[in-house]
């Protein structure tokens, strides 16, 4: 038995081996590329360049598609004496041998702009469709659906014949139906329009508005059945435009939000315990987008093969430091202000106006960059045309796990209790043994520990520099003011409900009007409810 | 006991509004105040006895900013009411003077057109409805008292009602003139966006830029401060101001009493936000430029701790507390321009901390140990 | 202790308030001094910072050549902290407390409106480097930045070219604030000279600061789907860093919708992942990448300036447009005293037209004779993944500018002064 199984496995072995052999020695790049066809890239005839890059995206030599790929990453090189070579840091490729040759000193990156561009994305995209991989072909067809070559229509049905994935099959066929617009026959042409229509995708309004209407000019579409089609399928588009449209609203609303609760969250908690507001918090935030951009540079210099994971090891650190100066505020000004909120107000601003010239004599005045690692960046697609950004996705998610950090400490631990019967009465929770003044601080350091966290990830949407504060200070006193501080519930639901409100407003109002329509509700809605969505409950002093 | 601690009352409700003594010492600031414009005009530049026209307006400025924190000391000091908003107040003041003296500009714009330059930029070809009448001198003066006022007002009227009170009432007033801030940096609103109001050439036919014009400005701005500070003063030595001070000690208790805080504060809050316009509308012609950055937050609780320096609740602390935090600014930003918020920042923190009651305060302490030690 | 804090505040701070207005005595040595206007703090200190740096650097240069006129420079540094009433106040104290023989500064062009009645009023002499929209003429103002003919006109025709992509749909993005209104005036009359409908160009504001595209950036997108768009972004300075983060993940590409920024350089892209951005456009009259000895030379000095004064950041400077304004405008300053013989702000001025300099952009920059604006050459440039940019496109040589465009209506009687 086991003989048999062990036969059985090296069978395998070595037939998986045999069959591995001939990709494993994979020829060496084929017979190199023509050096006719090459020449005119190092030259400076854009429409020479234009043609050649065509002709070398029909070629089905993969060293062809290498020097496309090369000169679109600025690593195709022209030397003095006229030829091309593919270049890799100090070595290079001579793609008309395949062989390796020296790079000279002397060689120039060959420039493009985008129009080159263009052109290599599309030559590219005609040699990746028969790539092994189907992600490659589905996206190689997604890009030719832009084409409006007709010349490419046999390259396209040769493609769609020998596809057997079905969603490339689907992209293929939407990329010929793209292109069998301009067919001679009626009927054809109106398969196409409907299978568009279908589709529900905003890129091919502009061509389908245009067949829609009556004799035009050179875009005139003589058949009435066909331009009733096209406009059938113009209704169609329009209806999914609108969905989008209301979706993206929604999303973006939900992601205004959680940046909001994620600013607002830390000044709810310390405004609740203590009653002060406390107008460092901004720049709290800002410590930890800095803090941030630290932990970037630190992996930059030590740990480049892990960049990607930088944000991850920022987050613990930014909550340490932004506690850490939280707690020292709480020591050293806002202790001696007990019970008198407006000065504490006062001295957090000074506090404030000094970290905020410190991070500029450390760091300087200039914004710093921290960049987004390649699983924050991009987005996904959904309903054919809204993108969803990771990073905000990202954010969103986060912010839900900090909403329920805080409410599993305040609610599962011992200094949440003591938070919130402080939070309740004060005098009370002194009398009975809590002690109110390391939960002050504790508490203190919780809040700007989170605002640090919100720092985080505010480096990832936008600007990190000294005054980062700033912009989210009068946001986040406004969720406070609105959700009240009885609950976490009332910051959350004020944050998505001022994004959410905020977000709808301005595709008709405009970014500034949507703002101070919001402002103005807040106010009235304060004069309302002056303690707020959630009011404290119990006698708590005025 | 009772009698005589009601007539007490009474007796100190008519009591005279400064001493001889502070009386005098008053009039004397005056008196070296107003000298100054007229060294200024008298004596040629490198006399010894000379006052630079940059010291003239340096001052003309400082005073108007002593107007708007005296303003703020009256509802703050005095009612308790801790605004970081005023800054709105001044900003509308400043604009409706700015408006006429847009006006005034004529034709001597780069446009050379009725209109001013940034309606000219935006394609207007009118001036918008709330623009009407501004070309007369009256009309604006008007405005200046009517648009703080009644924003204050209405704003004051449902706050207080509500009673909204303490760190809630600031954030709004705060959230109030962050509003009016945005609506104002948009163009659309015809108020000259970020550019603001400037280039003014003239104000009732002088040349806002002539000497002569300045020292009127400066001096007109002297005697609205003085006769801000006097009316300040009656205010508070009145039966009405022993209610405000009431309110800032313990509302409710005086609601118990049954007196309605409604409408002392309301008074106190509209006269100052009025105060405060006046203030704004003499500081635009000395200054040159009006922008909706006056209405920014910084600028508006920068004006608290003009008053938290002085000495809250002392009305001439906050004149004083203007000028040295203005003058300071003035300094560090030519000498060390990089330390500049380091050392406001310290001053917040310090201030709050351990000058509580401002430099009168201080001074006023430090008077009573000195009189502790000769007795 | 305490009352002795208090009172050695006190003291402290009253005679600080003094010092604050006495008339300053300065030694009237053998020294011609120049006043720096620029915001160190405050919102614009983003960008202003740089250029009271490269002025110091210009002059420390200067003074190791001997000076001006056998005298040696010396700087006045004030910081108006990006407050415009302070810029007035600064401005007037450089003028009539300092005394200075001309001062180099502002760049909003608000800030510089502030400043024009006390530069009128005490004939001072002012040189301002920053490109703005023009529809000025000031006797007592050098601008030694862009015009709109000399950056936004050129960059549209491009964007409108084969080569820029063939756009025959324009959004027109901007910061709600002068220079980007109008910019977009300009633009639009331009526009429809070309034959371009109003139905194809879609104009939208911001206010300053703002961070979140996410709408605008969706409505690019639906605006897009009319016909090819290209995006001309006039938002200003740092604002465009989330616009840009918006626009590279909602996966909108150069290749797709070409986005050209007039108030994006170098500096701005120092605090940008510009891995998202290759390919999107600026419009200026120099970019560091540009390949001539002079520029070479320019970034070195500049760059060992950094590191011997320890700047913060100091071995990732950069140059950029604004700052070479300020560098030229320095020397031609210095040749106009040497000329006239004086630092009399009228000989100077009389003598600065015609100037000429070698200028790091690779021509002979030329002070046009009546209008006080330089003649710039314009490149366009297309953002590479290290934060320089890849010039795509150059006018064939410096271009006279036209403070009054010709697309507003009334400008056609305004000449120089």
């Amino acid at each position: 038995m086991r003989i048999a199984a062990i036969a059985h496995f090296l069978r395998r072995f070595l037939l998986g081996w045999l069959l591995a052999v001939p990709l494993l020695s994979a020829p060496a790049p084929a017979a190199g590329v023509d050096p006719a066809l090459l020449a005119p890239l190092a030259g400076d005839d854009t429409d020479a360049k234009l043609r050649a890059i065509a002709a070398l995206g029909q070629l089905p030599d993969p060293g062809a598609a290498a020097v496309l790929q090369a000169l679109g990453n600025d690593r195709l090189y022209a030397t003095a004496d006229g030829r091309v070579l593919v270049g890799d840091g100090a070595r290079a490729i001579d793609p008309a041998t395949g062989a390796a040759a020296d790079l000279p000193a002397d060689a120039g990156a060959i420039g493009i702009n985008n129009r080159l561009r263009r052109a290599i994305e599309a030559a590219l995209a005609g040699s990746r469709l028969y790539s092994a991989d189907a992600r490659e072909r589905l996206a190689a067809a997604r890009r030719l659906q832009q084409a409006g070559d007709p010349a490419r229509l046999p390259m396209l049905e040769k493609a769609l014949a020998v596809e057997k994935h079905d969603e490339v099959r689907g992209a293929l066929e939407i990329a010929v139906a793209n292109l069998e617009l301009k067919s001679a026959d009626p009927a054809v042409r109106r398969h196409a329009v409907e299978l568009l229509g279908r589709t529900g995708n905003p890129a091919f309004r502009s061509t389908l508005a245009a067949l829609a209407q009556q004799a035009d000019g050179p875009q005139a579409e003589p058949d009435a059945e066909v331009r009733e089609a096209a406009a059938q399928a113009l209704r169609q588009i329009d209806r999914h435009l609108a969905t989008i449209e209301w979706a993206g609203n929604l999303f973006y609303g939900i992601s205004l939000g959680s940046v909001l609760l994620l600013a607002a969250l830390g000044l709810a908690i310390t405004f609740g315990l203590m009653g002060v507001i406390n107008m460092a918090h901004g720049e709290l935030l800002m410590i930890g987008a800095y803090v941030t951009y630290v932990a970037q540079t630190l992996f930059r210099a030590w740990l480049p093969g892990w960049m990607d994971w930088y944000v991850l090891a920022a987050l613990p650190l930014a909550f340490v430091v932004t506690a850490l100066v939280g707690m020292a505020l709480e020591r050293t000004v806002i202790r001696w202000l007990y019970g008198r909120p407006l000065e504490t107000l006062l001295a957090t601003w000074g506090i404030s106006l000094m970290l905020m010239q410190g991070v500029r004599t450390l760091f300087g005045a200039q914004n710093v960059e921290v960049g987004n690692p390649s699983w924050m960046s991009g987005g996904i697609t959904v309903l054919d045309g809204l993108v969803l950004t990771y990073n905000r996705l990202v954010i969103i998610g986060f912010a839900l796990f900090v909403v329920f950090l805080v409410w599993a400490l305040l609610n599962h631990t011992r200094l949440g209790l003591f938070v919130r019967a402080i939070t309740q009465n004060r005098r009370m929770a002194d009398c009975v043994g809590v002690p109110t003044g390391r939960v002050d601080m504790l508490a203190f350091g919780l809040g700007s520990g989170i605002a640090g966290l919100a720092g985080v990830a505010l480096s990832q949407l936008g600007n990190v520099g000294p005054d980062l504060g700033r912009a989210y200070i009068v946001d986040s006193f406004m969720v406070v003011v609105l959700g009240g501080v009885g609950q976490l519930a009332g910051t959350v639901i004020a944050a998505l409900g001022l994004g959410g409100v905020n977000k709808f407003l301005e595709p008709y109002a405009g970014a500034v009007m949507a703002k101070i329509t919001i402002l103005a509700l807040i106010v009235l809605f304060v004069q309302k409810r002056p303690q707020g969505l959630f009011a404290p409950r119990g006698r708590s002093v005025e | 006991m009772k009698q005589t601690a009601l007539t007490d009352l009474h007796l100190l409700a008519r009591r005279p509004l400064y001493s001889g003594r502070a009386w005098a010492a008053l009039a004397a600031a005056a008196a070296v105040l107003a000298l100054l414009p007229l060294l200024n005009l008298a004596f040629p530049p490198g006399h010894a006895l000379h006052v630079s026209a940059y010291a003239v307006a340096l001052l003309g400025k400082f005073m108007c900013y002593a107007m708007a924190a005296l303003a703020l000391d009256l509802v703050w000091g005095y009612a308790g009411i801790l605004s970081l908003g005023h800054g709105l107040f001044f900003a509308l003041g400043g604009y409706a003077h700015g408006m006429y003296l847009m006006r005034a500009i004529g034709r001597d714009g780069v446009y050379q057109s009725d209109l001013p330059d940034f309606m000219v930029f935006l394609d207007w070809k009118a001036y918008p409805w709330y623009w009407s009448f501004t070309e007369h001198f009256w009309y604006a003066m008007l405005l200046v008292v009517l648009v703080p006022g009644l924003l204050a007002f209405v704003f004051g009227y449902f706050a207080f009602r509500s009673r909204i009170k303490g760190v809630y009432f600031s954030i709004i007033t705060q959230a109030l003139t962050f509003a009016a801030m945005l609506l104002f940096f948009r163009n659309d609103t015809g108020f000259g966006g970020n550019n603001g109001f400037t280039d003014f050439k003239r104000i009732l036919g002088f040349d806002i830029t002539a000497p002569g014009t300045r020292a009127a400005l400066y001096w007109i701005t002297l005697a609205a401060l003085a006769g801000a500070l006097v009316l300040a003063r009656a205010v508070t030595q009145s039966k009405l101001g022993r209610v405000l001070t009431a309110v800032r000690d313990s509302e409710s208790r005086l609601r118990f009493i049954g007196y309605d805080p409604l409408g002392f504060k309301l008074f106190v809050w509209t006269l100052s936000a009025v105060l405060c316009g006046v203030a704004g509308a003499l500081y635009v012609p000395q200054v040159g430029i009006i922008n909706p950055s006056e209405m920014s937050t910084e600028t508006s609780i920068e004006m608290v701790i003009w008053v938290a320096t002085g000495g809250r609740g002392t009305l001439v602390g906050p004149i004083i507390g203007a000028g040295a935090v203005n003058g300071l600014k003035t300094w560090f930003t030519s000498v060390l321009p990089e330390f500049w918020l380091y050392a406001l920042g310290l001053i917040f923190v310090l201030v709050t901390l351990f000058l509580p009651t401002g430099i009168v305060g201080l001074a006023r302490r430090l008077a009573v140990r000195f009189q502790e030690r000769k007795a | 202790m305490k009352r002795r804090l208090a009172l050695k505040q006190l003291t402290a701070v009253s005679l600080l308030a003094m010092s604050g207005w006495m008339p300053q005595v300065h030694a009237a040595g053998d020294t011609i001094k120049v006043g720096i206007l620029h915001s160190l703090s405050g919102t614009m200190a983003i960008s202003e910072t740089s250029l009271k740096d490269v002025a110091l650097m210009a002059i420390e240069e200067i003074n190791a050549n001997g000076g001006v006129l056998g005298k040696k420079l010396e700087p006045v540094v004030v910081d108006p902290a990006s407050n415009w009433p302070l810029f007035a106040e600064k401005s007037r104290q450089l003028l009539s407390q300092d005394k200075v023989a001309v001062v180099f500064g502002c760049w909003t062009s608000v800030s510089r409106k502030s400043v024009l009645p006390v530069f009128k009023e005490l004939n001072g002499l002012l040189f301002y480097p920053v490109q703005y929209e023009g529809e000025e003429l000031e006797k007592n103002v050098f601008y030694t930045g862009a015009a709109p003919n000399q950056q936004a006109i050129p960059a549209v025709e491009y964007l409108m070219s084969e080569d820029g992509g063939g756009a025959k749909r324009f959004v027109l993005l901007g910061t709600d604030y002068v220079y980007p209104r109008t910019t977009n005036k300009i633009l639009r009359a331009f526009l429809h000279s070309k034959g371009v409908k109003d139905s194809d160009i879609d104009e939208v504001y911001t206010p300053f600061g703002h961070s979140d595209y996410q709408t605008i950036v969706a409505n690019i997108k639906k605006f897009a789907t009319g016909g090819k768009t290209a995006v001309v972004s006039t938002i200003n300075g740092d604002s465009n860093v989330p616009f840009y983060k918006e626009l590279g993940n909602a996966g909108l590409k150069a290749t797709d919708v070409p986005v050209v920024a007039f108030s994006v350089g170098e500096e701005e892209l120092r605090g940008v992942d510009t891995k998202p951005l290759v390919g999107h456009l600026a419009a200026w009259n120099y970019f560091e990448s540009i390949k001539n000895p002079v520029n070479q030379d320019f970034i070195k000095k500049w760059k060992a300036y950094a590191q011997a004064k320890n700047l913060p950041n100091a071995n990732t400077v950069v140059t950029n447009d604004p700052m070479e304004a300020t560098y030229i405008g320095i020397h031609m300053w210095k040749q106009a005293v040497e000329q006239a013989k004086s630092t009399e702000v009228d000989k100077v001025i009389a003598s600065m037209g015609g100037q000429k300099f070698d200028a790091p952009d690779g021509y002979t920059i030329e002070m046009d004779k009546t209008n006080h604006h330089l003649h710039k050459p314009v490149y366009i440039g297309e953002i590479r993944a290290d934060g320089q940019f890849n010039v795509v496109w150059k006018s064939k040589g410096p271009i006279r500018a036209q403070p009054w465009s010709p697309y507003i209506p009334g400008n056609e009687s305004k000449q120089g002064l």
